[in-house]
């Protein structure tokens, strides 16, 4: 309006600010003017570090408010914050002036409404049935009659009661009971665990591996039963290779569970009744098959028993089969004696007739006939004899006629007179033979003589001994114990040196050869 | 019929092996010989039955954990 007045540019004036001093008040408005609110939203990024708080994002399709759930109050949340989930936070705005931030204090979060919480639930179902995770392909038959029984639940309270109670009554088995919080924040993540824990045990191990899990809950809201509907325990029940029966909440409450389940209970009661037969019943069903299989038998007997008797009876009696044998049996044996009398008779009517032709006149004609025959032949054999005698002798009487005697007789006398002359001949030479042998040893004996030292000792000569030994030496006749002089005439002992030991030693050995 | 021996059958085993026996028997087309032997059969599979159904004993126990969750043991249940 007035050119005169040169107007400072609007809020000049005003005071200015320190980063810290907008920032604190900022701090103040907010949080005096947002200290409860309630923000409905869809749930964005979801993080939970190891500091246990959670981080999270609530956002629609134009703006993102950051979330922060510190770490007490999300244990005791009733809905876990998930991706995707439509929420109505509960808390108070705050600002966070290091960053330029604000965000949303959560002290309570729940999901907006029914559909929102069924909404996401469905399309997480929809994503597992997709991967196959429902098949009925893929679920496992149950054990008839499992030997041990691992039971993931909550150790105190009724649903782990209801189930060892209904097990006591059917068929008392092994229980193992992992226990796991069945609600809350940690319930997934433990219920997901101790699934995986149980499939982990080594059979007949200090902590036998079970044949069978029951994964049971007590009944609750949605909230409560919330955590069965979480993908990690949904995956873990669909990795189990231990056959899992799923019993959560009550009879109207499906959980995602229940469809990756091999069998799901309406309760846990129910589910212990799906795990073990009825005991007595198994006992009486035995006495039964154990009954029937005797009926069986015995039946089987009977029958053919009957069987074979139908056929015996439609078997010919033996008697029929050997009758008409007997019967021509009968006929023949009634012939036999009258054969037997008859067959003698012939024979002996034959004797008869042979008999009646060999009379004693017969046998004496014949005697008498052989007895001229004999004494025929007895006739001809002395002229015969004689005859042959006669014959013989004329032969020897030819050749004895040329045998003469004066002719032996000469050569007899001369060849004993040659006899003579031979031995004459013997006799003569043979005593020349010995005069001449007798010469010759004399002559050879002279020889000997003449040889022999004997022969020398005649001539004057003298053989010395000394202990035995002829003594050629002088030497040898000094040394000798004593000395003998042999003569023609005899032998002479003379004294040598005195002997130096006894005489019997010193005698010559040859000694004896003297005499 | 299956190869386990008797001894070494589960009950279901047993149980389903008896059925079969017990069919077969009454249906009475085997040989007398076969049916004694089958009826002999019969009579041990039902006792592996009933010593399995004998063996009817209750134990529960807890498993216990560490703080990071794994399993460390068991301690009895009682009062349950």
């Amino acid at each position: 309006m007035s050119d005169l007045i040169d107007d400072a540019p609007e809020g000049v004036n005003a005071p200015e600010y320190s980063v810290s001093e907008i920032s604190g008040a900022v701090k103040r408005t907010v949080e005096g003017a947002f200290a409860h609110v309630r923000v409905r939203g869809e749930l964005g990024r979801v993080s939970r570090p190891r500091s246990g708080h959670v981080y999270l994002d609530l956002k629609d399709d134009r703006a993102v408010l950051s979330g922060v759930i510190w770490k007490g109050v999300a244990a005791r949340l009733a809905t876990q914050p998930e991706e995707g989930l439509e929420v109505i936070a509960t808390g108070r705005l705050t600002t966070f002036p290091g960053q330029s931030k604000y965000q949303i204090v959560i002290e309570d979060i729940r999901p907006a409404g029914m559909g929102a919480l069924m909404a996401m639930l469905e399309k997480r179902k929809a994503q597992l049935q997709a991967e196959g995770l429902f098949e009925a392909a893929r679920k496992k038959p149950i054990p008839y009659l499992p030997e041990v029984i691992g039971v993931v639940t909550s150790p105190s309270g009724a649903v782990i009661r209801d189930i060892l109670h209904r097990l006591r009554d059917r068929f008392p088995r092994k229980v193992l009971i992992w226990p796991v919080a069945v609600q809350g924040e940690k319930c997934a993540p433990e219920v997901a665990r101790a699934i995986a824990g149980f499939n982990a045990l080594t059979p007949g191990g200090a902590l036998p591996r079970p044949d069978l899990l029951i994964v049971a809950r007590g009944g609750g809201s949605i909230e409560d039963l919330w955590g069965f509907n979480e993908e990690i325990v949904a995956r873990a029940a669909a990795a189990s290779e231990i056959p899992l029966i799923s019993a959560v909440g009550h009879e109207t409450d499906t959980t995602l569970i229940d469809f990756v389940a091999d069998q799901r209970a309406p309760t846990p009661t129910a589910a212990a009744e799906l795990a073990v037969p009825v005991r007595h019943e198994l006992l009486a069903w035995t006495e039964a098959q154990g009954a029937r299989l005797g009926q069986a038998l015995s039946a089987q007997l009977r029958y053919r028993g009957e069987r074979l008797r139908d056929l015996s009876r439609a078997l010919p009696r033996p008697e029929t089969l050997v009758e008409q044998a007997r019967q021509r049996l009968d006929w023949l044996g009634g012939r036999l004696p009258v054969a037997l009398s008859r067959g003698v008779d012939r024979r002996r009517l034959r004797l008869s007739e042979l008999s009646g032709s060999l009379r004693p006149s017969g046998l004496r004609q014949s005697v008498a006939g052989e007895a001229r025959r004999l004494e025929g032949l007895g006739a001809r054999l002395g002229p015969a004899l004689g005859r042959l005698v006669v014959r013989r002798r004329e032969g020897f009487s030819a050749v004895a006629g040329r045998l003469r005697t004066d002719v032996l007789g000469a050569d007899v006398v001369q060849k004993r007179r040659e006899v003579d002359q031979l031995a004459e001949r013997l006799d003569r030479v043979a005593r020349l033979q010995l005069k001449d042998w007798r010469e010759a040893l004399e002559a050879q004996d002279r020889l000997r003589l003449t040889l022999g030292y004997e022969a020398t000792l005649q001539r004057g000569y003298a053989v010395v001994r000394g202990d035995g030994d002829v003594v050629t030496t002088k030497a040898a006749a000094s040394k000798a114990a004593a000395l003998e002089i042999q003569f023609a005439d005899g032998r002479l002992s003379v004294g040598g040196k005195p002997a130096k030991k006894a005489g019997g030693k010193d005698k010559p050995p040859e000694q004896g050869s003297l005499f | 019929m299956t190869d386990t021996p008797i001894a070494e059958m589960t009950f279901e085993q047993a149980m389903k092996e008896l059925e079969t026996v017990v069919a077969q028997l009454e249906r009475g087309d085997v040989p007398l010989e076969d049916s004694i032997k089958l009826y002999e059969r019969g009579a041990e599979l039902k006792k592996r039955c009933e010593t399995k159904l004998k063996e009817a004993e209750e134990k529960v126990a807890a498993i216990t954990l560490d703080g990071d969750g794994a399993p460390t043991g068991t301690k009895p249940v009682e009062g349950l």
